[in-house]
């Protein structure tokens, strides 16, 4: 092999730009679709604002094989437990999308039996205002969680000092 | 060669949980299901869990700001809700509103009736493995969508009607827009039917499924398309008509055995209906005002007054600041009207003051469901996504 | 006319049980005392009117009203298009009522609710436990005594901990 095949064919990065283009490009998301938030939700999926553009099209309804939750729609006291078991369930690396104002912050709805917003109990990443969202608001979550990823360095993880 | 299975297989009794969190059971529904084999035998459906608290809130609110929370309960066709709410109020307070509101209001509830029953086929064909369907129903839903956001200014979130009226006149070129659309929604009704209701695995798996006799459905209080596909001759519309119904001309679609295919023939039927009806609607468009004289202290002008002159302002203020409000009679109302799941309506009590002392929504999907674990005993594992896609549970207005 | 027939019949058979007869925007509304109400159901029920449309409760504690809870049905006559609405009074010391679900199926659930949202028991009911809470809630929330706002249940859950510590990052 001379200089020039190697210079057209082979591609040199490091080893955390590598890890990273491939988790951002290819997110699985898992939708927790509860209420308003969830119909949009399937309007992001279908064919006007599709975002199998994102490689986000294998939408697997199994914790265990996605790396992106996105709880769309108000959450009950009734449902909240069953939110934190798949939420434990996802292996790491995971991110947590909250779609809409009653994911966020309770929403219309300060009542005795809706959560005021899930990230008093889960970690979330991304917000994403709206009742409902446009379809476009959630495409641009997608490209701000692929963004956080493209920043992320190898050494970011580590593990707490209760294991 | 012939074999025999000589020594009977040993089963127990297997007890499933069809969490609520599942992709065949729309929104947050459990069902815990006991099998033997592949066959169920009893099955337990358990709801509540997105019980928000609706009914407490409308304590809190005014009458017109309650109806930005009718729109969250059935979130397919919110527009329905808005207009049932507003009819129950408006009976509470004996306003009369002007005739061009009343065919707006017929319109936007046949439009919101299609994208409902679009959804509902679409998801009963991807449970059953059809995907086409959906995507197809769903490319015509959000043109119907786009006529939406003209309209009203949003999506799904409508809030378009007020107590008195609605929030705005339609704009210039609306009526186009929706002819446009009613073309395609035809288009796409004929495509879906084409697909679908000559097809061998669509009739295996929907017909003789789930079949509700007429004694059953009255006494479980079903309504709506599901009671139309099992024979009983009864639509709101028609026979205790609401609003403007009288002044149109359709059908009522009814089916005679109550299966799956039935129901789902009824609500196809249905989507034509209302192209009908929409189009008489905008031929007949009278001219007016869309909101009733302020005077009366009930309705809140229009906000190029409210903006531009002292009246309006005072107006608008006298029925929004928190120290006045409007001054309904005691009493109570309900009006029912047609949504596309069956009878919807608000019963409203009052005692005079500015907001209502209880609201309750007669929630047509809860009565509906409550006869699924009568259905599927006897049937196999693989019918329950089909039953209860054509029930059409939304899970806001199931648990409110 | 079905509903004016009815009524006034009704008045004749139970004449202790009926409270009032009253109308209001056009619709007539029947108060009866709450442990009758089984039978003068039964008997609307035999004359014509055959869907049970809706069953719920309003608490009257600032309203006024014969008792504090009245449980109403709405019912439906598909024959003649008659709509009317029964209340049933109870008081709110130990507030119980009998079961219609022996009339109409579509009875389980509603009263499941009331019981859940009111506290009102069902003597007859097959299965009477809560359907919209969970089964542990304590309390009936949709009286007019209980907040809003709750009392701190859905702040009651676990932090959930992640197990790994991850560097937080922004945009």
């Amino acid at each position: 092999m001379n200089h020039d095949d190697i210079k057209s064919n082979v591609l040199t990065t490091t080893l955390e730009s590598a890890i990273n283009w491939g988790r951002k490009n290819s997110l699985w998301p898992m939708p927790f679709g509860t209420a308003c938030c969830g119909i949009e939700f399937m309007a992001v999926l279908a064919a006007r604002t599709d975002i199998s553009r994102f490689g986000a099209e294998a939408i697997r309804f199994s914790p265990r094989q996605s790396d992106l939750l996105i709880v769309a729609g108000r959450i009950s006291i009734k449902m909240m437990p069953v939110l934190i078991r798949i939420y434990e369930q996802m292996p790491e690396p995971k991110w947590v999308i909250s779609m809409g104002a009653c994911a966020s912050t309770g929403g219309v709805f300060d009542t005795y039996s809706v959560i005021q917003g899930i990230d008093n109990f889960i970690p979330v990443d991304v917000y994403v205002p709206g009742c409902p969202p446009r379809p476009e608001g959630v495409v641009e979550s997608l490209m701000k969680i692929q963004n956080l990823i493209d920043k992320e360095k190898l050494s970011d993880y580590t593990l707490s000092s209760s294991k | 060669m012939t074999r025999a299975i000589e020594q009977q297989l040993e089963t127990d009794r297997m007890i499933l949980n069809f969490g609520p969190h599942h992709p065949a059971t729309h929104g947050t529904l459990r069902i815990i299901m006991e099998l033997e084999g592949e066959t169920v035998v009893k099955a337990t459906p358990e709801i509540g869990y997105l019980h928000s608290g609706f009914e407490k809130l409308g304590e809190d609110l005014d009458f017109n700001q309650y109806i930005t929370i009718t729109d969250r309960m059935n979130y397919l066709s919110p527009l329905c809700n808005n207009v049932a709410y507003a009819l129950s109020a408006e009976k509470l307070m004996d306003l009369e509103v002007s005739k061009r509101t009343e065919y707006i209001r017929v319109l936007m509830c046949e439009l919101s009736r299609i994208a409902d029953h679009l959804l509902n086929v679409g998801m009963l064909a991807v449970d059953l493995g059809a995907m086409t369907a959906f995507l197809y129903g769903f490319r015509v839903r959000e043109d119907i969508y786009d006529l939406f956001e003209i309209a009203t200014g949003t999506r799904l979130t409508t809030s378009y009607t007020l107590v008195g009226g609605l929030m705005r006149d339609i704009p210039e070129g609306f009526d186009k827009a929706v002819q446009k659309v009613l073309e395609e929604v035809e288009d796409v009704a004929n495509d879906i039917e084409t697909l679908l209701n000559k097809n061998r695995i669509w009739h295996d798996r929907t017909k003789n499924i789930g079949i509700i006799s007429k004694e059953d459905a009255i006494t479980y209080g079903i309504s709506g398309p599901m009671a139309r596909a099992s024979g009983i001759d009864w639509d709101i519309r028609v026979n205790e008509s609401y609003s403007i119904y009288e002044d149109f001309d359709f059908d009522v679609a009814i089916a005679l055995n109550g299966d799956v295919f039935d129901r789902y023939l009824v609500r196809m039927e249905e989507i034509r209906q209302s192209i009908k009806i929409c189009r008489q609607s905008l031929d007949r468009m009278p001219t007016g005002n869309v909101i009733i004289d302020p005077d009366f202290g009930f309705s809140l002008p229009p906000k190029d007054e409210v903006y531009n002159s002292i009246e309006g302002l005072i107006y608008h203020f006298e029925v929004t600041m928190p120290n006045r409000g409007m001054t309904p009679p005691i009493g109570e109302a309900y009006v029912p009207t047609e949504s596309p799941n069956g009878e919807l309506g608000y019963y409203i009590v009052s005692d005079g003051n500015r907001t209502p002392y209880r609201v309750r929504t007669r929630p047509p999907s809860l009565m509906n469901y409550s006869i699924f674990s009568k259905l599927i005993e006897g049937h196999m594992l693989s019918d329950a996504p089909a039953i209860l896609g054509s029930i059409n549970v939304i899970a806001g207005e199931l648990d409110r | 006319m079905l509903i004016e027939q009815t009524l006034a019949q009704i008045e004749e058979k139970f004449p202790n049980s009926i409270l009032e007869n009253t109308e209001f925007a056009g619709e007539q509304i029947l108060h009866v005392k709450g442990q009758h109400i089984l039978k003068v159901l039964t008997s609307l029920k035999a004359n014509g009117f055959n869907f049970l449309a809706d069953l719920t409760a309003i608490d009257n504690l600032t309203l006024g009203g014969y008792e504090r809870f009245a449980v109403s049905y709405h019912l439906l006559c598909h024959k003649t298009a008659d709509r009317l609405t029964v209340k049933a009074y109870v008081s709110d010391k130990k507030p119980s009522l009998p079961s219609v679900e022996s009339l109409w199926k579509t009875a389980d659930w509603q009263e499941r609710e009331v019981f859940d949202l009111f506290g009102i028991k069902f003597k007859g009911h097959p299965n009477l436990v809560r359907i919209m809470n969970p089964d542990d809630y304590d309390g009936h929330p949709l009286r007019k005594d209980y907040p809003r706002l709750g009392r701190k249940e859905r702040y009651d859950f676990p932090i959930v901990d992640r197990g790994i510590n991850k560097q937080k990052r922004t945009e």
